[in-house]
C-alpha cells in the first residue's frame, strides 16, 4: 500500500499550513522578482531620459533659441536643428497625406466590402497576410524599395516626396489594421439598423460607420505617424544623410535669378529628419556633437514621439470607456 | 405643419430611375477607389520584391564578378567555412556570414535581455497585478516601444558602452554587446505585450481549476499558464527576434560598421543592416556591384524575418483557435 | 423558511447568516443551511439564484476577482474558513471543487492527477503512481486510460476530462468536494456516468453539488436546499422538499411552472 505518512500530509493541517508557506514564499520571490524587472525596465526610460536631457540641457539655456533657429554648422555651438524640425514637419505631412487616406481606404473595403459584394473572402485573406508581413518587416528594407523604386527607377531624388512616400508605405498597414479593428468592434446591429432605413453602403459607411469608429481609427494613425517621426533606417538608405543649411522653397517665393516657385517645388527639394540629424551628430568624433548636440536633438524628438504616443494611449482608453457595445 | 407632411410624403415616395442611377454611379466610383487603396499593399508587396529579387539576381549574375576575383559567386556568397565581406578591398568577397554572424549575434544578445524580462513582467502582469495596477504599467511599458531606435542607439552608445567598458578598457567603444542590450530593452514591450496576451487568453476557467487545488499564484502560473500559452509566449519570441534582426539604428550607432565575421559580442562589427547604412551612407553609383551586395543583403534579412514572421503568426494563429 | 437539524449524520459544515455582495448588488441574503458529512447536498433553483455563488464561496473561489464582499460565516468542522486570518489556499487544499465545464490541465493524464499531489509537497514517484491509479480507479477511468497516461489531459472525451478532473481532486483527499452544475456541459451517457460515480462516492466524502437538473438532485442528493432570488427558499431532506414542499415557491418551481 501507499506510504502512509505520505498520504497523512495531506490532510494534516500542520504540514498543510507549513507547505503553503514555503509556497507563499516563492510567490513573494517571483513578485519581488518581476517588480526588479518592471522597475529596471521603467528605470531604463528614465535613465535613457534622463542622460538626453542632461547632455542635451547645455544647449537648452540661453542658446535654445540659437539651437532649434540654426542651420547645421561645424561648431558644435552654432549648430541647430532648424532645417531638421521643419523638415520632419514637412515629411510627416506627405506622409499623412499619402498613408491616411490610403490605410483607412484599405480598411474600410476590407472590413466592409470584401467578401460582401467585393473580392472574394479568400483574396481578402491573402491581402490580410501580406499586410500582417509588411507590419512585421525592417525598415531598413522599405529604405531598400525607396532606393530601388522611387530613386533609381522613378528618378525622385534624395527629396521630401521620396521620405513622405517611404514613410507612408511603412506605416501603411499600421493604418489598415487599426481602421479594420476598429469597424469590426462595431456591432452588426448598427449597420442593419442604418441599411433598414434605406441607406446605401456608402451612406451607412460615412454617416455611421466611421463616426463611430473614428477614435480607434485616429489612435492607430497617431502611433503610426509617431513612428514615422523616429524612423532613420529608411531615409538613410536613399542618401538624405546631406549636410543642408536651408529650408526647401516656399511656394510662391521669389526664386533666385527671376520667377517665383511653384506650389509644390517644396515636395522636390532635399531634406533632413530629426532622427537623421540625430545619427548624423551621434557619428561624429567630438562630444561636443556625439554627447551634447545629439543628446539635446534626442530630447526634442523623444518628446515628439512620447507625447504622440501617450495621446494615442489616452486616446484608445477614453474610446474604451466611452463606447461601450 | 403642411410644409412638413408634404416633406414626408415627397421623402417616402420612390426615387427617381435618374437619382437611383448617380447613386449606383456614385457607390460604384468609391467601391473602385477604396479596392485600389486595398490593392496598394499588394503592390508595397511586389515592389519590395521586384527590388529586392531583380537587384540580387543583377548581382549575382554580373560579369563584374570574375574581375574582381569572385570565380563562383554563390560558393562565395554562401561561404561558411571562411567567409569574407570585403567590398572594398581590391579582391572583393561577399560571404554573407560575415554579416550574418553580426546580425546573429546582437540578436542572442537582445534575447538574453529581453526573454527573461519579458517574460517575468507579462506573468506578472497576467497573473499577478491587480487590474488598476496592470492599466497603468502597460501604457509605460508601451511609451517605451515608442522611444526611437535611434535615441536607443545614443543610449547604447554613450551610456551602456561606457558602462560595458568601465570593466576593461580594451573593449572597443563600438561593440555588438552594448548594441545588443540596447536591443534588448528596445524588444522587451514586444515580448512582454504579446505573452501577456497569450496568457490573459488562457480561459479563466483552468486558472480556477488550479486554485480549487490549492495552488499559489506561481504554482498556477508555471503549471498552467505557460503550458497553455506555450505557443503564444513562443511567438512573442520569434516575433522579437525578428524585430531584433531588422533593427537598424542602434547597431549603425553603436555596433561598429567594419565587416568582420566574429562571434566574440565585445568587439565591433557591421550587421547586414549596418552594412546596408554604411554603404548608403556614401555616394554608391547604381548598378555598381558595392549597390547591387546591399540588395542580396538585404534580400537575405528580408528572407529571415519574413520566415520569422510566419512562423510567429502561424503560432499565434494556431494558439487562438485553441481557446 | 425551515431549517432542517442533521440528527443522525456528523455535521460537516454551516453556512451561518451569510450574505454575499457583487459590488452594490446583494447577491446571497441570510443563508443558514448545513452540510452533512459523507452525504450529497444539492443545490438547485432557478439561474441567478445565487447557487453557484454559495458553492463557490465554500473554497473562496470569488476571491480571484475583485469587487465582493461577504458578512456571516461558513463552518468547516466548526472554524470559519470566511475568516480573514483563514488563509484561502488553505480553504482550498481541505474543499476541492469540480467545475461546469471539464478543465483538464495542459498536461498529462498522470500529470492532471500528480500536479494537486505535488503542490501538497509529494513528488516521490511510487506514492504517486499509486495515488495516480486510486485516484483515476475512483473516478471509474483508470481501464479506459490506463495505457494512455501520458496522452494529454485534452485527448480525452467531453465525459471522460469532467471524470479526469474529479479524479484530479479526489487524489488529494479533500473534506468536501464542490461540485458546480458538472454535467451542464456533457451529453447525456457522459451525464450518467457523472451521477453514478456522484452515488459512488457518495458515503465516502462530503459533497455538495449545484444543478439546474431537478431530476438529477433527486438521483443523487440526500439534502436539497431550493434557493431563490439570493434567498434559500426550503433546505430539508432531498425526498421531502421533492414530495411534500411547504413552500408554495418551491412547490412551483418543481412543478416547472417559473425556471
Amino acid at each position: 500500500m501507499t506510504d502512509a505518512n505520505d498520504i497523512a500530509q495531506l490532510t494534516d493541517l500542520q504540514t498543510i499550513r507549513k507547505g503553503i508557506n514555503a509556497r507563499k514564499l516563492v510567490d513573494k520571490i517571483f513578485v519581488a522578482l518581476a517588480l526588479g524587472s518592471l522597475f529596471s525596465t521603467l528605470g531604463v526610460l528614465i535613465v535613457l531620459i534622463g542622460k538626453l536631457v542632461i547632455e542635451g540641457s547645455k544647449r537648452f539655456g540661453s542658446g535654445f533659441l540659437t539651437f532649434i533657429t540654426s542651420v547645421p554648422d561645424s561648431n558644435p555651438e552654432e549648430a541647430g536643428i532648424k532645417i531638421a524640425i521643419v523638415g520632419s514637419i514637412l515629411v510627416i505631412l506627405v506622409t499623412a497625406s499619402i498613408a491616411v487616406p490610403l490605410g483607412i481606404g484599405a480598411g474600410i473595403y476590407l472590413e466592409e466590402y470584401a467578401g460582401r459584394g467585393g473580392i472574394p473572402t479568400w483574396v481578402a485573406n491573402i491581402i490580410e497576410v501580406n499586410i500582417s508581413n509588411l507590419a512585421g518587416i525592417p525598415s531598413i528594407i522599405y529604405g531598400l524599395l525607396a532606393l530601388g523604386v522611387f530613386k533609381a527607377q522613378l528618378k525622385l531624388g534624395e527629396t521630401i516626396i521620396t521620405a513622405g512616400l517611404t514613410l507612408a508605405l511603412l506605416i501603411l498597414p499600421i493604418i489598415i489594421v487599426t481602421t479594420r479593428e476598429s469597424i469590426k468592434a462595431i456591432p452588426q446591429a448598427l449597420r442593419e439598423g442604418v441599411y433598414a432605413i434605406g441607406a446605401s453602403r456608402w451612406q451607412t459607411i460615412w454617416d455611421h460607420i466611421l463616426p463611430a469608429s473614428a477614435g480607434g481609427i485616429l489612435t492607430g494613425i497617431i502611433v503610426g505617424l509617431s513612428r514615422a517621426i523616429g524612423e532613420a533606417a529608411p531615409l538613410v538608405t536613399i542618401g538624405a544623410l546631406t549636410f543642408l543649411t536651408f529650408l526647401p522653397p516656399v511656394p510662391f517665393s521669389p526664386k533666385q535669378g527671376g520667377g517665383v516657385y511653384g506650389p509644390f517645388d517644396w515636395l522636390f527639394a532635399p531634406f533632413t529628419v530629426m532622427p537623421i540629424q540625430v545619427f548624423d551628430w551621434v557619428g561624429r568624433p567630438d562630444p561636443g556633437f556625439n554627447v551634447v548636440n545629439a543628446g539635446a536633438a534626442a530630447v526634442i524628438l523623444v518628446f515628439m514621439t512620447l507625447s504622440m504616443n501617450a495621446l494615442a494611449i489616452y486616446l484608445r482608453v477614453y474610446f474604451r470607456k466611452r463606447i461601450k457595445w | 405643419m403642411t410644409d412638413s407632411t408634404e416633406l414626408l410624403l415627397s421623402s417616402t415616395s420612390a426615387p427617381s430611375k435618374g437619382k437611383r442611377k448617380a447613386r449606383e454611379f456614385r457607390e460604384n466610383i468609391i467601391q473602385t477607389l477604396l479596392l485600389f487603396a486595398a490593392v496598394s499593399s499588394v503592390l508595397v508587396t511586389f515592389g519590395i520584391m521586384e527590388v529586392l529579387v531583380g537587384e540580387s539576381f543583377r548581382f549575382f549574375i554580373n560579369p563584374e564578378l570574375k574581375e574582381v576575383g569572385v570565380e563562383n559567386i554563390w560558393a562565395d556568397f554562401f561561404n561558411i567555412k571562411d567567409p569574407q565581406w570585403t567590398v572594398l578591398f581590391e579582391e572583393k568577397h561577399f560571404g554573407i556570414l560575415t554579416l550574418l554572424s553580426s546580425t546573429l549575434l546582437t540578436s542572442a544578445v537582445a534575447l538574453i535581455v529581453a526573454v527573461p524580462v519579458g517574460t517575468t513582467v507579462a506573468i506578472y502582469l497576467s497573473e499577478f497585478a491587480a487590474s488598476s495596477l496592470r492599466e497603468w504599467l502597460k501604457p509605460i511599458l508601451e511609451l517605451l516601444a515608442g522611444v526611437p531606435s535611434v535615441v536607443f542607439g545614443y543610449f547604447a552608445l554613450n551610456v551602456i558602452s561606457p558602462y560595458v567598458r568601465s570593466f576593461n578598457e580594451n573593449i572597443p567603444g563600438f561593440n555588438r554587446l552594448s548594441a545588443g542590450i540596447a536591443i534588448g530593452i528596445a524588444i522587451i514591450p514586444i515580448i512582454s505585450s504579446i505573452a501577456e496576451d497569450a496568457m490573459r487568453a488562457v480561459p479563466n476557467q483552468m486558472r480556477e481549476g488550479s486554485y480549487a487545488l490549492g495552488s499559489t499564484r506561481i504554482n498556477t502560473a508555471i503549471n498552467v499558464i505557460l503550458p497553455a500559452a506555450f505557443s503564444g509566449i513562443v511567438a512573442s519570441y520569434i516575433l522579437g527576434i525578428s524585430r531584433a534582426v531588422g533593427e537598424t539604428m542602434i547597431v549603425a550607432v553603436a555596433g561598429g560598421l567594419q565587416a568582420l565575421y566574429s562571434w566574440n559580442p565585445l568587439e565591433g562589427a557591421a550587421t547586414i543592416s549596418a552594412y546596408i547604412v554604411q554603404v548608403t551612407l556614401g555616394d554608391v553609383p547604381f548598378g555598381s556591384l558595392e549597390y547591387e551586395s546591399i540588395f542580396a543583403a538585404g534580400l537575405t534579412l528580408a528572407l529571415i524575418t519574413l520566415a520569422l514572421n510566419l512562423i510567429g503568426f502561424f503560432l499565434i494563429k494556431r494558439f487562438k483557435e485553441t481557446y | 423558511m425551515d431549517r432542517t437539524t442533521i440528527a443522525r449524520e456528523k455535521l460537516k459544515a454551516e453556512v451561518v447568516n451569510f450574505n454575499f455582495f457583487y459590488g452594490n448588488f446583494h447577491a446571497l441574503k441570510n443563508i443558514n443551511i448545513t452540510v452533512a458529512e459523507k452525504q450529497v447536498t444539492a443545490l438547485i433553483g432557478p439561474s441567478g439564484c445565487g447557487k453557484s455563488t454559495l458553492l463557490r464561496a465554500f473554497n473562496r473561489m470569488h476571491e480571484l476577482y475583485p469587487g465582493t464582499r461577504h458578512e456571516g460565516q461558513i463552518l468547516l468542522e466548526g472554524q470559519d474558513i470566511m475568516a480573514k486570518d483563514v488563509d484561502p489556499i488553505e480553504v482550498r487544499m481541505r474543499i476541492g471543487m469540480v467545475f461546469q465545464k471539464p478543465n483538464p490541465f495542459p498536461k498529462s493524464i498522470y500529470e492532471n492527477i500528480a500536479y494537486g499531489l505535488r503542490i501538497r509537497g509529494i513528488n516521490k514517484k511510487s506514492t504517486l503512481d499509486e495515488r495516480v491509479e486510486q485516484a483515476l480507479r475512483g473516478a471509474a477511468l483508470w481501464d479506459e486510460v490506463k495505457d494512455r497516461l501520458d496522452k494529454p489531459g485534452f485527448s480525452l472525451s467531453g465525459g471522460q476530462q469532467q471524470r479526469l478532473c474529479i479524479a484530479r481532486t479526489l487524489a488529494t483527499s479533500p473534506e468536501i468536494i464542490l461540485f458546480d452544475e458538472p454535467t451542464s456541459a456533457l451529453d447525456p451517457i457522459a451525464t450518467n456516468s457523472i451521477e453514478e460515480l456522484i452515488q459512488e462516492l457518495r458515503n465516502q466524502v462530503t459533497i455538495l453539488i449545484v444543478t439546474h437538473n431537478m431530476q438529477q438532485a433527486t438521483r443523487v442528493s440526500d439534502y436539497t436546499a431550493f434557493m431563490y432570488l439570493g434567498e434559500v427558499v426550503e433546505f430539508d431532506k432531498t425526498n421531502f422538499i421533492f414530495g411534500s414542499p411547504t413552500q408554495q415557491r418551491t412547490k412551483d418551481y418543481i412543478s416547472g411552472q417559473f425556471g
